[in-house]
């Protein structure tokens, strides 16, 4: 797998695979690790007018089912914020509902709840985790501001500003601790934002984190030398927001 | 309805005696107008600058209020709408037209309403209209917007449409063609006077003026002024080396410090903001004279650009170093040299910026082109001919935006309730959307309510309701705040703010300008750059502001500005085809140019002007691919990505392509003489290979963000919440990609395709080209390089990368960390 799939990312001294769709997968537990679906983000804008293609909930199934062609895990587990409200599931269009139903028929599924969707969610009825541990592993939604070595997280959204050449490119990314001991998820959700990897947000959890950013064959790790902050604050603080509130 | 010179058209008194206390007399086309406007008949007229254009427009409103009886305190309403491409020019033109009023003691009001007027004003001209008013297209649309239009405009009885050859060129005109049919249904009877610069088809203007489905109603009268002196074209022969490639013009800048010292004023013209800072550099370092030489682009300061045209105005300059900024716009000061530096790119650009030169009618303007490169010696040369003939180019004007409709129907809604088949009939009344079909209308309409998407999701959130009388109405006073907000076509790409650091404290001072974001994605903290004539440190950027120091560099760096290229116009580029083919013409070109030419002939082949020629040739380590279509850059850099697409499927790896305006270069490990060059040149690559492309590609995201901002699905900023255009970008990206996947024919991505079709990718002269290599391609293999690759291969690492090269990008990024750990750091 290795081969096929680049380098892997170790935490814990376990091996874990990072996909370029943005999601990990465990080969020894043979589970998949995803985080921030975000399902029906796009129909939450409508009661304000804004009337985006409801759409994103069905391509991020799709991400999700091509995920699981590729690995054929045992287990998925989604960290938290599946759901963009509370309203959320109820939203979501029959013919998604029923793709997510047979997903979920297909493995063990376990919801790890965030604060977009603190409540189990009702029509898509699985385990639910405020917390989870897994081997050497804590897996959860907001990652702890403390050291946590273990901790599997979502939540931030990281994302990477490459500088290299005199070219830069923005990507998802996973945050990686440089050694080894914890890490955040990009979001998989289609119309989820970034928060760059150098934000303040992500400097109590890591000394300094490596980015290991999505491209479309591989996830490559990208040091602190490539990496670039986002220039305009108040665009940060929109994204901000958008990522944690 | 063409009438002769009408004797009735005689001016009144007061105005006779005005023109003769000048010392002026009627002129034929002021006369022509005054006849056709008291005819009722709407016109167009076309003069070159300097003709009293602007008085002959406004000349039969003036005639018109001052004779009019009515009680002095009687309620006035706005006889006269006078709109303009640029904010500044409508203040200018009404200072300009005030002063005759003033001197003719006419009882009329002026008042101009832009985006700048503050709101206590723009609330008492909605209850005391003056009876001229002076605006942009993007005002008239929020003020048709108004539950009350219909009575404000009830009584309008003329529009005046200045520099109308640029305003129908983009969305604006779009825009107003709409706005114009909303016009004409509230005022029936409207006259509507077209002003424009000469050009090379008027009828599209004309027909921009009258509806066009009413049979049997006149068109509009074409009136045109005399033609003023023909300007002087030079060609700045150097004494030094032209260059190969560039567009600098580093080479020539001691002679033209030379011309600006002879001269009065001179105008020095070049195509982008990178350019211009350049040039007003390298201008200054010779400046051991000290004239007073000024910048002026679009990323300066708007109060810095104005202190410029004042002290123009004032004559206190010698030279001002300009983009196109300074294209249109009242005269200011004695302007007695225009330099163009770089290409010209087409005649009509040319003449309009030759006629800043020199305003008085009969004394020919003189124009000095610079060309930056050999290439652009034959361009120069082509210009110049085409401007001794008289011969202007152009594209004419697309069909109106899908994306604009949408926004007129939302803002139709604004106003009151509209009937679908009424406002449809009115739409096809412009010249702009007379073949919309109905589908695409009534997709316009359902975007507008629901977003128009084949998933219905969204009925309980319709934006516009329809009524028991099939009439439609805007939802509710959010809706309307909503269109409100977000009306306009114009979308301004993400900029940051440049700063000098403060002097005491840490917060940023002075600003010197603002420019796109990307701007600064080359420039590190620590780095020297060109900006508004100065050499800058950046020290940091915070937030929105760009954090700078004044240094001294001896290499400063020179960001690029992404702004929009100029099309490469069709005419010059057959014209520089047949000069390349005709080498009894090439006496007339400077030695260093007819030697290059003289090279190529002995050791390859002249490209024919009506095949195309395809030389490759091994260089170095790879193998090249060269083709000449002369068709521009935009239509270049679309074929550059297709023929790379189809020749990684024939195996030939190839690396990357560079385009320039004559030619396309593609590199790559195999040798490409073999191919088979029809195929590889057949017409079917702007099916799949394109498209797979556009999925991916920069520019079509940018295009789609701009459809997407312009048709309301996303908005530029909620009440109260300013949103950073950053973030429109961002998220309207997600939003692409997701419409793409789950509803490719929707209207916005129809839109997005149009405009890509007509702008960057510039899909008709692409399909021309192909069109006309079909059977013609002439492949040359060469065992070297040939003479007339040399410019574009000059080109290679300046420009462009493949797709492939992101991912490329990360990998070596990514090498760089193996390094950093393997060296301890």
């Amino acid at each position: 797998m290795n081969d096929t799939h680049g380098p892997s990312i170790r935490i814990c001294n376990e091996e874990l695979i990072p996909d370029p769709l943005g999601a990990l997968y465990w080969p020894r537990e043979h589970t998949l690790i995803v985080a921030d679906l975000h399902f029906e983000k796009g129909s939450s804008f409508a009661p304000k007018g804004v009337l985006l293609p409801p759409y994103d909930t069905r391509t991020t199934l799709m991400r999700l089912r091509a995920l699981m062609r590729r690995y054929c895990p045992l287990r998925v587990i989604s960290l938290g914020d599946a759901f963009h409200d509370g309203d959320a599931e109820m939203r979501i269009d029959p013919a998604d509902a029923e793709f997510l139903t047979d997903l979920m028929s297909e493995t063990e599924w376990i919801w790890v709840l965030g604060n977009h969707d603190p409540e189990p969610p009702a029509r898509f009825a699985a385990q639910t985790h405020n917390e989870m541990k897994l081997g050497p592993f804590v897996l959860c939604h907001e990652p702890q501001t403390a050291p946590a070595p273990g901790e599997i997280a979502g939540h931030l959204h990281p994302c990477a500003r490459v500088r290299h050449e005199g070219r830069t490119l923005r990507r998802r990314c996973f945050a990686v601790c440089s050694g080894g001991e914890r890490l955040v998820m990009p979001a998989l959700g289609a119309y989820t934002g970034g928060l760059n990897i150098l934000d303040e947000a992500f400097a109590p959890l890591f000394e300094a984190p490596v980015a290991w950013v999505m491209g479309e064959e591989g996830v490559y790790p990208i040091g602190a030398h490539s990496l670039a902050p986002d220039p305009g604050a108040a665009w940060k603080d929109a994204v901000k927001q958008g990522a944690r509130g | 309805m063409s009438e002769p010179v009408n004797k009735d058209a005689k001016l009144p008194a007061k105005f006779s005696n005005w023109f003769k206390s000048r010392g002026w007399d009627l002129r034929s086309h002021q006369r022509e107008c005054l006849a056709a406007a008291r005819a009722g008949q709407s016109h167009l007229l076309i003069a070159p600058t300097g003709g009293g254009k602007t008085l002959a427009g406004f000349l039969p409103s003036l005639v018109d209020l001052a004779a009019r009886k009515t009680e002095p305190d009687a309620p006035r309403r706005v006889h006269t709408l006078y709109l303009s491409p640029l904010k500044a020019l409508a203040v200018d033109i009404a200072r300009n037209v005030e002063t005759p009023v003033r001197e003719m003691g006419l009882d009329i009001t002026l008042e101009t309403r832009t985006g700048d007027t503050p709101a206590s004003r723009r609330q008492r001209q909605k209850y005391h209209p003056p009876d001229i008013l002076l605006t942009t297209p993007e005002s008239l649309s929020l003020l048709l917007a108004n539950e009350d239009a219909s009575t404000y405009f009830k009584s309008l009885k003329a529009v005046i449409l200045d520099e109308l050859h640029a305003l129908v060129a983009n969305k604006r005109g779009h825009l107003l063609a709409l706005a114009l049919a909303r016009l004409r249904a509230h005022a029936p009877g409207l006259r509507i006077t077209g002003l424009s610069a000469t050009v090379p088809d008027a009828r599209p203007l004309i027909d921009f003026l009258t509806p066009q489905n009413a049979p049997g109603a006149p068109t509009a009268k074409l009136i045109r002024a005399a033609d003023g002196a023909k300007p002087v074209v030079d060609i700045l022969t150097s004494e030094e080396r032209i260059p190969w490639s560039g567009h600098s013009g580093r080479h020539a800048f001691l002679e033209i410090y030379e011309k600006i010292k002879a001269a009065h004023m001179t105008l020095v013209f070049v195509n982008t903001r990178s350019q211009a800072e350049i040039t007003f550099a390298a201008l200054w370092d010779l400046n051991d004279d000290n004239l007073p030489i000024a910048l002026h682009h679009g990323s300066l300061e708007v109060e810095r650009r104005r202190k410029v045209e004042a002290a123009m105005a004032r004559g206190a300059l010698r030279a001002v170093v300009c983009t196109s900024t300074l294209d249109l716009g009242i005269d200011w000061g004695d302007v007695d040299l225009v330099i163009q530096m770089g290409a010209p790119k087409g005649s009509s650009r040319l003449t309009q910026r030759i006629g800043r030169a020199n305003h008085r009618m009969n004394e020919p303007s003189w124009a000095l082109l610079a060309p930056a490169n050999r290439m652009e010696v034959l361009e120069c040369i082509a210009a110049k001919q085409a401007i001794e003939e008289g011969v202007l180019d152009g594209e004419s004007p697309r069909a109106g935006a899908l994306d604009v409709l949408a926004q007129h129907i939302l803002a139709t809604a604004c106003a009151g309730p509209f009937h679908p088949d009424a406002l449809y009939t009115e739409v096809v009344s412009t010249s702009l959307y007379k073949d919309l079909p109905r589908k695409d209308f009534d997709d316009a309409v359902s975007f507008a309510a629901t977003g128009g998407y084949a998933l219905e999701r969204y009925e309980k959130y319709r934006k516009i309701v329809k009524n028991a009388d099939g009439t439609y109405r805007i939802r509710d006073k959010r809706a309307a705040a909503q269109y409100r907000l977000n009306a306009g076509v114009i979308v301004e790409a993400p900029t940051l703010n440049v700063r000098l650091a403060g002097k005491t404290s840490k917060r940023p001072g002075y600003k010197l300008g603002t420019a796109e974001e990307f701007f600064f994605e080359g420039l590190a903290p620590g780095d020297a750059f060109y900006f508004a004539g100065e050499v800058l440190r950046l020290e940091r950027i915070e937030g929105a502001d760009v954090v700078v120091t004044r240094t001294i560099s001896d290499k400063p760096r020179l960001p690029v500005w992404g702004g929009a290229k100029f099309p490469w116009s069709t005419h010059l580029a057959a014209r520089v085809r047949e000069m390349l083919y005709n080498p009894e013409t090439w006496s007339a070109y400077p030695d260093q140019v007819r030697d290059w030419l003289e090279k190529q002939r002995e050791v390859a082949r002249l490209p024919h002007p009506d095949k195309l020629l395809v030389e490759t040739f091994p260089y170095k380590d790879r193998f090249f691919l060269v083709a000449y279509p002369f068709d521009g850059w935009l239509a270049h850099q679309t074929l550059g990505i297709l023929l790379t697409r189809r020749l990684e499927r024939a195996g030939k790896q190839p690396i990357g392509y560079v385009p320039t305006e004559y030619a396309v270069s593609i590199w790559a490990r195999q040798d490409m003489s073999d191919v088979d060059m029809d195929a590889l040149f057949d017409e079917d690559m702007l099916g799949d290979d394109l498209e797979a492309w556009l999925a991916d590609a920069l520019l079509m995201k940018r295009t789609f963000r701009n459809c997407a901002v312009i048709a309301g699905l996303i908005e530029r900023k909620h009440p109260g919440q300013e949103k950073t255009g950053r973030q429109v970008a961002f998220s309207s990206d997600l939003i692409f990609d997701v419409l793409r996947e789950h509803d490719p024919d929707h209207i916005l991505l129809r839109a997005a395709w149009d405009d890509a079709a007509g702008g960057f990718l510039d899909l008709a002269r692409l399909q021309k080209l192909l069109t006309r290599a079909r059977g013609t391609v002439t492949a040359s293999p060469l065992a070297r390089v040939s003479p007339l690759a040399v410019p574009v291969m000059l080109e290679i690492g300046r420009e462009i990368v493949a797709r492939s090269a992101s991912e490329e990008m990360l990998k070596n990024a990514s090498e760089a960390i193996i390094d950093e750990a393997m060296g301890g750091g």
